[in-house]
């Protein structure tokens, strides 16, 4: 929709735009093309020349088993922190739909873990699991269970998954709230009308109906935790123990470090924004779609 | 309600209350922990209750810092963080309702060229552009200053389209009427779309004010010296100090301190907190 009424100033909206577009270039553009061209790039030990060597950082970060485990890595957190962040969320909402007298409570309540940062969630967490002084590891203990996340990998990678779900319900939640009380409770009365009992009712009306919400908190979780868990593994593990816990933002970070490998660094950076954008594709074509409903 | 069965609200309840509690937990540990001395916490023993030392603890991780390291106290941490995020939350509106004006209120040569330009950086987070981001701070020097921890956050999309979305509701009657009465692109801005826009920019600046605060790997990255670092990395660099045993309490005071402003806001502020992160997401 574009407005019919406007001003016809000649100057005055580039006077309006200037400040975000200089932003924009200074910090976004210029930077993001010096990404794209350090990766051609190599640099020598101390950063005073650089030669063009081609694909040659793409090459030896394609044959790189360490980035491969990465990937790996990456996939594994975030389908279990999607999924389980998704589906506790879901489970949370659909009883706080329930027509009770204390949601708006319930509601203030499961929300406000949105606000913490991930680094402190990261600390929250390490703190109840640490192997010496946590709470929660000293039952663990007593079943004479061998816990440590600091030596462990899938040790490791549970905690992470553990404070990044923690940290990611209030959002999911909220939305998912939103989306159940957007369904007509007509089709759900009609729905009982035939007989159909609570969990019926659930899996065949609300769960297609949700579809839409569900869809697109998957695109924005998978996000998530692509980039905004960075503080809670720097926190909790910071990547180790042995890469367990290395995702390729993480690893971006870690490789590029005080001047290490900033072409190989850079040459991931690449990727990483080619799968960001083909990710942001995928969730404006749905967002399209939506409109039509 | 479709129909009514007693037990299925004592379910909700109970699963609710369990949720509230997973929820929970975590910070209250964190609460219990920062009113303990460092032996109560380190020994692995903690009870489940307050001690007496949450005076000491704060106190001394506000203003004095760590006994054996040393350390900047938390209250300049503070300061910082609270600099930063405001900065964040006011240079984001200012630049995005500015645009979005143009955008949307005059038809100038390259109008969709410039609304894409900055609409592509919806996708790029500042985490995959790192060290060339860092390269432009270092090269203007603004390492270790206010400006280089907030001007890169400000450059993003989403107040922008926010702004335009927004605008794009509101009736052109009111432009021309506005016109009729003589006003130029000036007085309508200030009289008429500003104070339309409030609850927009409430909204927004709840949204970004927690992601100020929130923001991690970039102050990491610029900060060198201690009296500019933020709250939220300080923290970390408590725990995995190089040659003493991490003193936890203060820690978790730390982090105690570190999430009361966001989740103040959260809470107080929490219809315009929803309306805002829908908004933003659409």
């Amino acid at each position: 929709m574009e407005k019919s009424v406007v001003f016809n100033n000649k100057l005055l909206p580039y006077l309006l735009l200037i400040p975000q577009l200089i932003i924009t270039f200074v910090f976004f553009y210029w930077p993001a093309s010096q990404a794209v061209k350090q990766s051609f790039l190599r640099e020598d030990a101390f950063g005073l020349n650089s030669e063009f060597v081609g694909l040659e950082n793409y090459q030896s970060l394609f044959a790189d088993p360490g980035y491969y485990k990465s990937m790996l890595v990456t996939v594994i957190f975030s389908s279990l922190v999607a999924a389980l962040s998704l589906s506790i969320a879901l489970l949370f909402a659909t009883q706080a739909d329930k027509n009770l007298k204390a949601a708006g409570a319930y509601k203030t309540l499961m929300i406000w873990p949105y606000a913490v940062a991930p680094a402190v969630a990261g600390v929250l967490w390490i703190f109840m699991f640490h192997p010496t002084l946590g709470t929660l590891a000293r039952p663990l203990r007593w079943m004479s269970f061998d816990w440590n996340p600091l030596l462990n990998g899938s040790h490791a990678m549970a905690l992470v998954v553990m404070a990044a779900v923690w940290k990611q319900i209030s959002y999911n939640f909220l939305f998912f709230l939103a989306g159940l009380q957007s369904i007509p409770k007509s089709v759900l009365e009609a729905g009982a009308i035939d007989g159909a009992g609570p969990m019926r009712r659930f899996w065949t009306i609300t769960f297609p109906l949700l579809s839409p919400t569900t869809f697109f908190l998957l695109v924005v979780n998978v996000v998530y935790v692509f980039f905004d868990t960075f503080g809670i593994i720097d926190a909790v593990t910071g990547g180790g123990p042995a890469g367990a816990t290395t995702t390729m933002v993480y690893k971006v970070f870690a490789d590029g470090r005080l001047g290490g490998d900033l072409g190989g660094s850079a040459a991931q950076s690449v990727v990483l924004m080619v799968i960001v954008i083909a990710l942001t594709a995928v969730q404006f074509r749905y967002v399209e779609r939506r409109v039509q409903y | 309600m479709v129909e009514h069965r007693p037990w299925t609200n004592i379910i909700a309840y109970a699963i609710l209350t369990f949720g509230v509690f997973i929820v929970a937990f975590p910070v209250y540990l964190a609460l219990i922990a920062s009113t303990h001395d460092a032996a109560t916490v380190v020994g692995g023993n903690m009870p489940l209750t307050p001690g007496g030392h949450a005076l000491d603890n704060y106190y001394r991780a506000i203003f004095v810092g760590g006994s054996r390291a040393i350390r900047e106290p938390v209250g300049r941490m503070l300061l910082n963080s609270f600099i930063s995020a405001i900065g964040i939350a006011l240079g984001k509106i200012f630049i995005s309702i500015l645009s979005a004006y143009a955008v949307v209120y005059f038809r100038f040569p390259f109008r969709k060229t410039a609304f894409w330009i900055i609409f592509i950086t919806l996708m790029l987070p500042v985490e995959v552009r790192i060290y060339p981001t860092y390269k432009v701070i270092a090269d203007l020097k603004m390492l270790d200053t206010y400006a280089g921890l907030i001007l890169p956050l400000i450059a993003s999309a989403t107040g922008t389209l926010l702004f335009r979305q927004f605008f794009m509701t509101i009736p052109e009657e009111l432009l021309e009427a506005s016109r009729i009465d003589g006003a130029g692109p000036f007085r309508f801005f200030w009289d008429t779309l500003l104070p339309l826009s409030v609850t927009t920019i409430a909204a927004l600046f709840v949204i970004q004010f927690i992601y100020g605060w929130n923001q991690y790997l970039w102050p990491l990255l610029i900060t060198t010296q201690d009296s500019m670092q933020t709250i939220v990395t300080g923290i970390k660099k408590m725990l995995y100090t190089t040659d003493e045993l991490a003193e936890w309490q203060l820690a978790m005071a730390t982090a105690i301190l570190a999430m009361l402003p966001p989740v103040a806001v959260v809470v107080i502020m929490q219809r315009l907190f929803v309306r805002g992160l829908v908004e933003t997401e659409k």
